[in-house]
């Protein structure tokens, strides 16, 4: 037996595929869903991809938090289904107030597209566990809106609860307070953040290492085991 | 008809780069004395009937959960009165 884990596709999501093949690679079963069904086809976790849903008209992920998925993912996080949130994926988690703060453009005003070296400073969460807290990861990052703000006490608090997951090292590409490079809700179930890890599960693309792997096998441990 | 303008901006404390590209433009074109830019947004909205409470209630709740993030923006909703003349 596997996990079944979907994988949300919106208007103007790109990074879907790349999503359900990490998925596959990690030994999990992905699952695609559609940004206008409700339905979940009962998967076990979601993983929201990265891309420009709805053209991120408005504000990124201000659209596609109000589509149909999202209101059953929404429900279904609350009460814990574990959804990870990458790039796109995270913008829209913050914009449906399943984690705190919100994204803006990057400070520097241009898109931006590197191999990202990151800490991973929570390896408690439902997709963390692989990972070694204090761990050094390198991992894509490419995007336009990647500068997570907050006001002081969610900063504050999120620093006291150890729920800044994932942080730059050496380089803050975009301008993120704290250098914030991704964020857990308080249960370890969401989690959100900027940098790619589906682009980085094979040794032959990407960054040249499979640092991103641990994220889906992570959470295919977790769905197993439970 | 009425128009019901939404004005959104970001939070005071938080860093505008576009504003401030702008602020730094000023200068080159022989614009002096600004000292700050901030830069945000303007919804124009068409209402068919009567702009009552109600109505003003409804849009701001819409403001409030679409047009502003709350927790990164501000906002501000008013009427504008659309001259006959003008349509």
């Amino acid at each position: 037996m596997t996990a079944r884990i979907g994988v949300v596709t919106f208007p103007g999501s790109l990074d879907d595929r790349d999503t359900q093949r990490a998925i596959r690679v990690a030994g999990a079963e992905p699952v695609a869903l559609w940004h206008k069904d409700k339905d979940l086809k009962q998967v076990d976790a979601v993983v929201l991809c990265g891309g420009f849903s709805y053209g991120d008209y408005l504000r990124a992920g201000a659209i596609a938090r109000f589509s149909p998925v999202m209101d059953t993912v929404i429900d279904q996080a609350k009460a814990g289904l574990p959804v990870l949130g990458i790039c796109n994926g995270f913008q829209i988690l913050t914009e449906a107030h399943l984690l705190p703060g919100g994204m803006l453009g990057n400070d520097h005003l241009h898109f931006i597209c590197r191999d990202q070296k990151l800490r991973v400073e929570n390896a408690d969460t439902a997709w963390t566990t692989d990972y070694e807290a204090g761990q050094e990861i390198h991992i894509p990052l490419k995007n336009m809106d990647g500068r997570y703000v907050a006001d002081q006490r969610t900063l504050d608090e999120l620093e006291a609860e150890g729920r800044v997951a994932f942080r730059y090292v050496d380089f803050n590409p975009n301008g993120s307070l704290n250098d914030i490079a991704g964020i857990t809700n308080e249960a370890g179930n969401v989690v959100g953040l900027m940098p790619h890890p589906e682009h980085a599960v094979e040794s032959l693309i990407g960054t040249g290492r499979t640092d991103g792997l641990p994220f889906f096998t992570s959470i295919l441990k977790k769905l197993v085991n439970a | 008809m009425a128009r019901v303008v939404v004005d959104v901006m970001l939070k005071p404390e938080i860093l505008d780069p576009q504003g401030q590209a702008v602020q730094r433009a000023l200068p080159r074109l022989g614009f002096e004395g600004i000292s700050d830019v901030r830069q945000g947004k303007r919804f124009e909205l068409e209402v068919d009937g009567p702009v009552d409470e109600a109505a003003l209630a409804r849009i701001n709740d819409l403001a409030e959960s679409f047009l502003a993030n709350t927790v990164i923006e501000d906002f501000t909703v008013r009427v504008e009165e659309v001259a006959e003349a003008a349509k």
